[in-house]
């Protein structure tokens, strides 16, 4: 059941100040505006409520609320996605998360951090500096995204590449269920009796409920990292050299590519300085510094046999972070070319970098669309920005299509329609690119075994079957 | 981000808020460098939030009194814009956006005449030695001022030190590297007006000839800060007339003052000033990074006795005018002098133009914060580039028991080169 009239929501809202959280539930226009979108604005609509909480307890009574009066919920930690995981649902609320933002424990014996899920990913590493450790999936938004959104998400980062996902860093965690059941799943080591309840849960864009607690592997902090910076002239040479580094048995903890608008943006925006050329490959090394030292010379033989122009290498922590802020600044940084853009997340199989990239500028130029690149190229997961002004009339159905286009062209070559940022609202309709009807008729059972209501962020991922209740499809593009 | 504000309606100052809102990708970086957010975390109070709030009001999907108390909890203190990878300008947004929503504007009457007080009073050296006065005695009797009064009373100084006019020049000494000509700043020159002679001072000692042209006064960005446009030009107009073309550089040594002049072009947009606002917004300079840029014609003797100082960005200095490492660079050209520096450098210490009179709690909030982070480095000194932020961190030094002194980074070089630090 939905509420459609004014009395009963209010009353429901009345019932939420009544545990406890007075002025904590948000309800006036201007509050509810603010939370109208996350990092796709694209997508826009105005949530029932904001319900800011600060406990798992307040988690579990508001979920538990939700569910008795049928009223979908969506969690929000700092509203980054870029799939719009967190927008709000039609007539639902959100729970923002982003106040629970404590560490809760740091055991360097162990090698583990307990953290509540509004914790800024940037904030572990911090909270664990002082015991030579780090928490290593580094999304570039990670000066700002929270370990919730990270868990929902399966996120990764640019040193993913020898670190592994999210997935693989968290070991256990606290969940408030659709019902409001508090479950635990994992524990405090990386094997467990039993099914992987915490792996289940962990990339499920917020379906199964939400995390209220989550216990995070750390690394130590290496003790020599290096960072090269080598610039081609085209992007499938810098594919090819990724492609070289990896057969000859090396894995550097990240090998990212950009093209030449993705540099122009990061020298517009941070001015890091990279050696200009059609494409900039930057490899970093870490590990013990005779490894790295000679891991080093190997990488840069290989990059000039395959036909680098500049090439540099630093130790110096104050290069390597400015190297990496323009890195990681690079999508937004494209707001400097454009006055919007699309930033699709796909993947092909590393082998066939080259080929996805020729296509992708093929696909662009039919269009006369920009397309700037950036991406995880150890991974083979693209991050085209497809770049647009949405003033112009049909511009971003243009641009969708491209999306799309692209998305189909991932899928044909054997990879995936997203490698970290999600489906959410932005690629439920591509997920039939993957999946065949059976795949996402058990994905939806699942989904159902775990929350029949389908009250959890409904509308997301899946597109909910004609069976289900209405609704939970937020506007595309309504009032954005 | 996509966009229904009527543009063309706003007319020619319109793209001062339409652009940055275009420009706006949502994307967040700028959430943990806003203190209001780091403070209140709600998205309304950030950033991000204002400008989706601005936005809607702009395009008639929200009404403006609903957006307002967001807005107004903004410090104006624009570490957004040094965090956004986007080039937002957001500082151009909401001091636009706060001019035209402060006309006729209805507030309550207690509040209305806090604001004029604070606006009146502070751009104007004369009236706030008066108001410095009257507010000793107001302390007294602090429970019969009414209330909305009492931050005001609480913020005025238990006593002013003398007057002390600047001369009207300082002649270059030695070889004349540079002209220039000094902002002497209002409230400053109440407050602490050997700000404005330790810059005569090291300038001059510098190579540098400084005049003090007659005729100037407040510079206006207290009001221009606080959306009351027309009193700001008002006050600029006088400036306008008053600063030579013929000079190098035309010198501020407070922060918010020079942020303020280097707005005048926009503040000016449109009206037959403009020309004449730009060209003098141009030539705007604070002290540390002219200074800087110059070169020092001799660094300052060695400290006798090494001295640990932590150095306060300034808002309206670091993310206004994007200057951090011009005084940096100053600092440690003392020889002895440790430089510190405190975590969250980027987070507001709450002063913020008429800020703390405006929203007390808030303020003092981060006061404190900022204060106990400078403490954390163990310095025994505190330099900033701001009268704003120096009178701030007093107060909240004091309220915790540890008034180590603060000084304008000028004035440690002044120090320095006369070996009294």
């Amino acid at each position: 059941m939905r509420y459609r009239c004014n009395m009963e929501s209010e009353r429901f809202t009345t019932s939420l100040r009544a545990l406890g959280l007075g002025d904590r539930v948000l309800t006036s226009d201007a509050q509810l505006a603010a939370f109208g979108s996350d990092a796709l604005t694209a997508f826009n609509q105005r949530p029932l409520a904001v319900v800011v909480v600060e406990s798992a307890a307040e988690v579990a009574a508001v979920v538990r609320r939700c569910h008795e009066a049928g009223v979908p919920f969506v969690a929000r930690g700092s509203g980054t996605s870029l799939s719009g995981g967190s927008v709000p649902v039609e007539g639902g609320i959100v729970i923002a998360l982003n106040r629970m933002n404590r560490v809760l424990s740091v055991d360097p014996d162990a090698r583990i951090a307990v953290v509540e899920p509004g914790v800024i990913n940037l904030a572990v590493s911090a909270a664990a500096a002082a015991h030579g450790l780090a928490y290593a999936p580094d999304p570039s938004s990670q000066s700002v995204c929270t370990i919730g959104g990270n868990l929902a998400f399966n996120s990764g980062g640019a040193h993913c590449l020898k670190h592994g996902m999210t997935a693989n860093h968290i070991l256990g965690l606290r969940a408030v269920l659709p019902d409001g059941e508090v479950v635990d799943l994992g524990g405090e080591s990386t094997e467990h009796v039993g099914p992987d309840w915490a792996g289940m849960f962990c990339g499920c864009e917020g379906l199964f409920g939400i995390a209220v607690e989550a216990t995070l592997r750390l690394v130590p902090v290496p003790e020599s990292v290096r960072t090269a910076l080598a610039v081609f002239d085209s992007l499938e040479r810098a594919g090819e050299a990724v492609a070289a580094i990896v057969g000859a048995g090396l894995v550097p903890v990240a090998m990212e590519i950009m093209d030449a608008l993705a540099i122009e943006a990061a020298e517009a925006s941070v001015k890091p300085a990279y050696p200009s050329g059609a494409a900039l490959l930057i490899v970093e090394l870490e590990g013990d510094e005779a490894v790295v030292e000679h891991e080093l010379a190997a990488v840069e033989a290989l990059l000039r046999e395959a036909g680098c122009g500049e090439l540099r290498a630093t130790a110096d922590p104050g290069e390597r972070a400015l190297i990496w802020k323009g890195r990681k600044s690079a999508f937004s940084a494209v707001g400097w070319l454009a006055p919007d853009y699309i930033v699709q997340d796909g993947v092909v199989p590393r082998t066939r970098l080259g080929e996805a990239l020729r296509e992708i500028d093929r696909l662009g130029a039919e269009r006369g669309i920009r397309v700037a690149n950036v991406f995880h190229a150890g991974d083979g997961n693209l991050h085209p920005l497809i770049l647009y002004d949405g003033r112009e009339e049909g511009a971003v159905e243009r641009a969708e299509e491209l999306a799309a286009d692209i998305l189909a062209l991932c899928v044909d070559l054997g990879g995936s329609i997203t490698g970290e940022h999600g489906v959410g609202v932005e690629k439920r309709d591509h997920m039939k690119l993957m999946f065949s009807a059976e795949d996402l008729g058990l994905m939806e059972d699942l989904r159902a075994a775990v929350d029949p209501g389908r009250l959890a962020n409904p509308g997301k991922m899946l597109i909910p079957p004609p069976s289900a209740s209405p609704a939970a499809v937020p506007n595309p593009a309504a009032t954005a | 981000m996509k966009h229904e504000i009527p543009v063309e309606e706003l007319g020619v100052r319109g793209p001062l808020m339409a652009d940055p809102i275009a420009s706006c990708v949502h994307c967040g970086f700028c959430l943990p460098s806003c203190p209001t957010y780091v403070t209140m975390g709600e998205e309304m109070d950030s950033p991000r939030g204002r400008i989706f709030l601005m936005k809607e009001v702009l395009e008639g999907k929200l009404e403006v009194e609903l957006a307002q108390p967001y807005l107004d909890n903004c410090l104006g203190c624009q570490a957004c814009e040094t965090a956004c990878p986007s080039g937002v300008r957001y500082g151009d947004l909401i001091t636009e956006f706060r001019a035209r929503a402060e006309v006729g504007r209805k507030r309550p009457r207690a509040q209305r005449l806090r604001r004029e007080l604070a606006l009146r009073t502070l751009p104007d050296a004369r009236r706030f030695r008066a108001a410095a006065k009257s507010g000793a005695l107001a302390r007294k009797v602090r429970g019969a001022v009414p209330k909305a009064l009492r931050p005001m009373v609480d913020l005025l100084p238990e006593r002013l030190p003398a007057a002390r006019p600047l001369p009207p020049s300082f002649p270059a000494q030695g070889e004349r590297r540079a002209r220039v000509a000094l902002l002497a700043g209002c409230v400053q020159q109440a407050l602490d007006p050997e700000i404005g002679w330790a810059a005569g001072r090291v300038l001059a000692r510098n190579g540098v000839e400084v005049i003090v042209p007659a005729g100037q006064g407040c510079c206006g960005s207290l009001a221009m800060h606080a959306g009351d446009a027309a009193g700001a030009r008002k006050l600029a107009r006088r400036n306008l007339g008053a600063f030579p073309a013929d000079v190098d550089a035309v010198i501020t040594t407070a922060a918010g003052c020079g942020s303020g002049m280097r707005e005048y072009g926009s503040l000016f947009l449109g009206e037959s000033e403009e020309a004449a606002a730009t060209a003098l917004a141009g030539r705007t300079r604070d002290v540390a990074e002219f200074l800087a840029d110059l070169g020092l014609a001799a660094a300052p003797p060695a400290l006798a006795h090494p001295r640990r100082v932590a150095y306060q960005d300034a808002c309206h200095l670091a993310h206004a005018q994007q200057v951090t490492a011009a005084p940096r660079r100053l600092l440690t050209a003392i020889e002895g002098l440790e430089l510190l520096e405190p975590a969250e450098a980027e987070l507001c210490c709450g002063s913020a133009g008429i800020y703390n009179v405006e929203r007390p709690a808030v303020a003092a909030e981060l006061g404190e914060r900022k204060a106990r982070n400078l403490l954390a480095t163990g310095a025994e000194l505190i330099a900033s580039g701001n009268i704003g932020c120096l009178t701030q961190l007093q107060r909240q030094l004091a309220n915790l028991d540890h008034p180590i002194p603060t000084l304008h980074t000028i004035e440690v070089l002044d120090r320095a080169y006369s070996q009294t630090l």
